[in-house]
């Protein structure tokens, strides 16, 4: 149908929204859990760090785990390949679930991405046969290398994690959602509907949310919000947007095609 | 592989959508700094006609941003016109009363040395028509190990091979490959293809994908312009497919050529369309503006006029002083040409042209010299 979106698929799992959530930095568990539902999401993230690994009952996950919902534990404080591997290992004993967030920030002060050691982590837990979503640099190199290495999606990062910047990565991840052969899903630094909208009208398969929701005045209405804004960067994408900018003007001297006539 | 991902392009939607394009699709791809295809599919409709000046702007824009104002020189030599091929449209038909060349390893080194002669060249086209048996893979490693001291930059432009024919042939120096689909249209290709090896569709189309995951580093691509009436609905399939090798063999250079047939050519077929200058050259303006870094290449097929003024405006790549029968350079001068050449200049003679025109001609490909420099440091390492 004409005004159906298309469906993302992920490692074989379609989602019906494009909004994924980080379950980090919200005032209390009910206010988190609240914010999941109202943003219509199905795929959230929790860190491992945050979790009980041992308690069957823990506070976080009851809050988040509902049905139709993928968790997407990530890796978040691990500082290298050799730590996220086995990570990833006891996630999926913890949760039951091959999906994983590979986080690598061996930086503590801007929590960014290092490329080297999440490619390595990459080859290593698709061959494990973990569905790996890297967070990664805005870097079209490397996301092709991660694809290459079985990343079934990457997630380049907007601006550094927190900042709620916006796109200030947007000339790369445009080269890097033209060449993508996976989906892509903007992470990290989108801070207002605004932004994961412009994300979403360039292409972007999916956004990742977490801060400008959490910390929002209200994080179930902001992420309300968040859904709409993706949704209608989506359909803008997928209806082509108009032209802009009439940067096409001719020069009426000496045309360049008069050899033509 | 591409095949696969062609099945779920319908040639008819595609044939009325881009005849369904409006003033509104065109101006909407013109104010965009990247273009997907649809945004092509508007610049090549007749609906960007009168747009013709200003996609002339932006394409010579895009051209000298990405390669200033140079192009960039390659000969081709036909090896061979044997071919088991029944291609309805070329003069080497297997059914063709001709006489058929094969150059041998002597002959090979004269045309190299009389190539030299002609012009500064380095990036030498080595042609063939489809023989395995007498022109096949062995023959095309030697051809490019005499023609190694030579040139600097060897491609070939022959039948489609397997990966391992494709990988083994770059340890014989070559760095390039370029073969046309000739058509899009899976039905009538084998219309005009109707018997030998080229009757395959499917192992054509792929190839493409072969040389990929070869690493070919730089593969060329081109429709046969004058096979499909809905010429257009053929180009649009190779953007598509541009698109695709763009995004799966990422590290490799792409190039496109526009060969446009003229009515009766060797092979006495009538082109089922046949295209203007104009269109020509707003397929040409269409294609950079989708693709600011693809290779855009004319060959001699072209007139000296519209090759020299096209220079300027999105062209990269250009063949001069060609001769398209095997040896025509000194050994078999009278062979049959397969296709007649348009512009009869000599090297000398389009490089003061372009100059004059403010476009600098370029010999040398600075990557493929690093190239052969890594092959000899590979083959170092071997020994």
């Amino acid at each position: 149908m004409e005004n159906e979106q298309t469906k993302l698929v992920i490692a074989g799992r379609e989602f019906h929204s494009r909004l994924f959530l980080g379950t980090g930095k919200f005032r209390s568990n009910q206010e988190m859990s609240a914010a999941i539902e109202a943003s219509g999401s199905e795929m959230v993230t929790v860190a491992m760090k945050r979790v009980e690994l041992d308690d069957a009952n823990d506070d976080l996950l009851s809050h988040v785990v509902r049905p139709g919902l993928q968790l997407l534990p990530n890796t978040s404080g691990v500082r290298d390949a050799d730590e996220a591997v086995f990570a990833a290992e006891m996630a999926r004993e913890a949760f039951g679930t091959e999906w994983l967030k590979l986080e690598i920030h061996p930086d503590p002060r801007y929590l960014l991405p290092d490329s080297t050691e999440t490619l390595k982590a990459t080859e290593r837990l698709a061959q494990k046969g973990f569905v790996v979503l890297p967070y990664c640099q805005a870097d079209p190199t490397l996301c092709k290398h991660l694809e290459e290495a079985g990343a079934a999606a990457v997630m380049p990062l907007g601006a550094p994690i927190g900042t709620n910047r916006g796109l200030q990565t947007r000339d790369f991840l445009r080269i890097i959602i033209e060449q993508a052969m996976v989906p892509v899903i903007v992470d990290a630094g989108i801070g207002a509907p605004s932004h994961a909208a412009e994300a979403m009208e360039m292409g972007a398969s999916a956004c990742l949310v977490n801060t400008a929701i959490a910390v929002a005045g209200q994080p179930a209405r902001m992420a309300a919000a968040f859904a709409r804004a993706i949704e209608a960067g989506r359909a803008a994408y997928e209806a082509g947007l108009a032209a802009q900018v009439h940067s096409f003007e001719a020069q009426a001297s000496s045309p360049l095609t008069a050899f033509l006539n | 592989m591409f095949s696969d991902e062609l099945k779920a392009w319908s040639w008819e939607d595609t044939t009325r959508e881009i005849a369904a394009m409006t003033a509104a699709d065109v101006e909407r791809a013109l104010s965009r700094t990247h273009c997907d295809v649809r945004d092509f599919m508007a610049l090549i409709s007749p609906a960007a006609e009168p747009y013709l000046e200003q996609m002339a702007q932006c394409s010579r824009r895009y051209t000298e941003e990405r390669f200033g104002r140079t192009v960039s020189m390659f000969i081709p030599l036909y090896l061979t016109n044997a071919c088991t091929n029944s291609c309805v449209y070329c003069g080497f038909h297997v059914a063709n009363k001709m006489a058929r060349t094969i150059l041998t390893p002597a002959e090979m080194v004269q045309e190299y040395e009389a190539i030299k002669r002609l012009g500064p060249f380095e990036n030498l086209l080595l042609v063939t028509g489809e023989h395995p048996a007498k022109a096949g893979t062995a023959y095309l490693a030697q051809a490019l190990d005499l023609a190694k001291p030579y040139f600097a930059n060897l491609k070939i432009e022959v039948m489609p091979l397997s990966t391992e024919d494709y990988k083994l042939l770059t340890h014989h120096g070559m760095n390039g490959v370029i073969c046309f689909q000739e058509t899009y249209h899976r039905e009538n290709y084998k219309l005009y293809h109707p018997r030998g090896m080229k009757s395959n569709f499917e192992w054509r189309v792929d190839g493409f994908d072969r040389m990929g995951q070869a690493g070919v580093h730089s593969i060329g691509m081109g429709v046969l312009i004058g096979l499909e009436k809905e010429w257009r609905t053929d180009l649009t399939m190779l953007a598509r497919h541009l698109r695709y090798l763009q995004r799966h063999y990422w590290r490799t250079r792409y190039s496109v050529n526009f060969p446009r047939m003229c009515p009766a050519e060797n092979g006495g077929f009538q082109p089922n369309c046949i295209i203007t200058d104009r269109e020509l050259a707003q397929l040409t303006f269409a294609m950079r503006i989708f693709d600011h870094d693809v290779d855009i290449s004319y060959s001699t097929r072209e007139r000296p006029d519209f090759r020299d003024h096209m220079a300027t405006l999105g062209v990269t790549t250009m063949s001069a002083a060609s001769r398209t029968e095997p040896g025509g350079y000194s050994t078999h001068v009278n062979a049959l040409e397969q296709f007649e050449v348009s512009d009869p200049r000599s090297a000398d003679e389009v490089v003061q042209a372009l100059r004059r025109m403010g476009v600098e001609a370029v010999w040398k490909d600075w990557d493929s010299s690093f190239d052969h420099l890594k092959q000899l440091h590979l083959s170092k390492q071997a020994k």
